[in-house]
């Protein structure tokens, strides 16, 4: 018999698709049997509870959440969410359900060991609910009391070895796919570089001064499999400045259907024979490609690296020698304004450690930032406040052509007075000499 | 100004002002300091170091109060 009736909740389990609501009731149940006997140190019955005030919520048509709290851990500003009940009579089980943010492992690597120890901790302390990951990357611990958090934070840095994440107005737990590891068409060494400003910008991380969240991003290439272009104010994509390397015996292979497109990955259904022409020439955004004399060519000049040759090719194309990143700024979600992709600022930069220009970059965009940033204001919502010759400004930058979207297009570029010969003066007669009114 | 007598202006300018608010954001900080942030945020660290001021975060934007004060730290116990 469950603690709360939930029959609005159990309508979710009817669906298609798997259901919380059966995660969550099937661990309650494995949380009540306790088969490894664990001295719970939060209410047994927490799932009961959290089932039971989100069944409420949907009755009442109102969250039964309160915002936020000074929660935390010592010397902390972020990494623990306060969450408190408004109804902790009624549902004491999740009276205080507090949040802990993990920074996650690099390309989200882990032992089973590792899972085994975060499990049983936060089995031990918490609710044993977990989200994994949160979308900035983070392991999620949903649900814990007050008095649990320095216990969870001293068992996780002394014996896992593992620090918090950001929340609040820090800089969020840095991310990045899983890059030279695993995938050849990697740039740069993205966990390196996520691991190097981690450690670096410890202070952002942790103790919040700036004005709001600040996301870095680390995608090896432009495939973008952590989607830095869409969701971090500083995305670090990995590209290159040479030639697409071609293997025309391997093109041929395409061709002759010795291998099969894109990997094998919709081999499921009969899409007839491979046609180069239709799936990767005509598809070339830029149409930069052509075949001459049986042979596969490519304009560089004209490419705008958008993978698709290489992602359905990989054994004739891949990304050229010559390799490093591009820098974009400004991207966020819809709060305020809408949603906003990066902007391009650094065409081409080195990934090579200890990525001191890199670092001279935030640093200079930050000092920006933390000085003109209002009170909740995103990067890219300032960029647009100010302009982006402000940003080039104070980030130490020249205005390129690869910061121009379109010609006559792009809002960003002006000029300032001492950039112009005679400044913004002249000599109306002379003028009027020349132009008649 | 030294750090002392910036910290103790920084607590005298918030106490006077927990009449009417009890959380400020970081720039109000600043503000008050008339520091840079950078430099503003070393001050601010050592005073929640030192329990005088304490962060507040509804977990995408963190404020600072003096311990205690508001509604919610006595509620939930937090004061």
């Amino acid at each position: 018999m469950p603690k709360h009736e939930t029959p609005l909740l159990d309508q979710l389990i009817s669906g298609p698709w798997p259901s919380f609501v059966d995660d969550l009731k099937s661990y309650s149940e494995y949380r009540h049997k306790n088969p490894k006997n664990v001295e719970y140190q939060i209410p047994e019955d927490v799932v009961d509870d959290l089932l039971g005030v989100l069944e409420l919520s949907y009755v009442d048509k109102e969250t039964h959440w309160k915002h936020g709290g000074i929660v935390g851990v010592f010397g902390y500003g972020g990494g623990v969410i306060g969450r408190y009940c408004d109804q902790p009579e009624k549902f004491s089980g999740v009276a205080h359900f507090h949040t802990l943010r993990v920074n996650q492992p690099n390309g989200k690597y882990y032992s089973t060991e590792f899972l085994r120890a975060i499990c049983d901790l936060w089995e031990f302390r918490g609710s044993g609910i977990m989200n994994m990951h949160g979308s900035t990357g983070d392991m999620v611990f949903l649900g814990t009391r007050t008095e649990q958090l320095e216990e969870i934070f001293y068992e996780l840095t002394h014996k896992l070895n593992q620090d918090l994440g950001g929340s609040g107005s820090n800089l969020r737990t840095p991310s990045c796919c899983l890059g030279q590891s695993r995938c050849e068409w990697a740039c740069y060494n993205t966990q390196e570089a996520a691991y190097q400003l981690t450690h670096e910008y410890q202070d952002e991380l942790h103790r919040p001064a700036f004005p709001y969240k600040f996301k870095f991003k680390f995608d090896g290439c432009p495939n973008c499999c952590v989607a830095s272009i869409a969701r971090s104010d500083l995305s670090v994509i990995g590209t290159w400045k040479d030639a697409i390397q071609i293997d025309q015996e391997a093109v041929q292979a395409y061709i002759n259907g010795e291998i099969p497109p894109n990997g094998g990955a919709h081999a499921d259904g009969d899409w007839g024979p491979f046609d180069i022409q239709k799936e990767v020439i005509d598809l070339c955004p830029t149409q930069c490609m052509w075949m001459e004399d049986g042979k596969l060519m490519i304009n560089n000049k004209e490419c705008t690296r958008c993978m698709h040759c290489i992602n359905v090719m990989p054994r004739a194309l891949r990304p050229g020698n010559d390799r490093g990143a591009s820098i974009l700024v400004g991207a966020k979600a819809p709060i305020l304004d809408g949603a906003q992709m990066s902007s391009l600022l650094v065409p081409f930069i080195r990934m090579e450690e200890p990525f001191d220009e890199l670092k001279e970059l935030i640093e200079n965009i930050w000092d920006w930032w933390m000085e003109e940033g209002k009170n909740r204001e995103r990067l890219g919502e300032l960029i647009k406040r100010k302009g982006f010759r402000e940003l080039l400004n104070v980030a130490g930058l020249k205005a390129v052509p690869q910061h121009v979207q379109e010609p006559r297009h792009n809002p960003y570029i002006y000029w300032y007075e001492d950039e112009v010969p005679g400044g913004w003066q002249r000599d109306i007669k002379e003028f009027r000499k020349r132009h008649q009114r | 100004m030294a750090y002392e007598e910036q910290k103790e202006k920084l607590l005298a300018e918030l106490e006077k002002k927990s009449k009417n608010k009890t959380k400020f954001y970081f720039n109000d900080l600043a503000k008050i300091l008339g520091e840079k942030p950078r430099a503003a945020k070393k001050i601010v660290n050592e005073l929640v170091d030192e329990g005088k001021l304490v962060f507040w975060s509804s977990g995408s934007t963190t404020m600072y109060s003096l311990p205690g004060t508001g509604k919610q730290a006595h509620a939930e116990g937090e004061d």
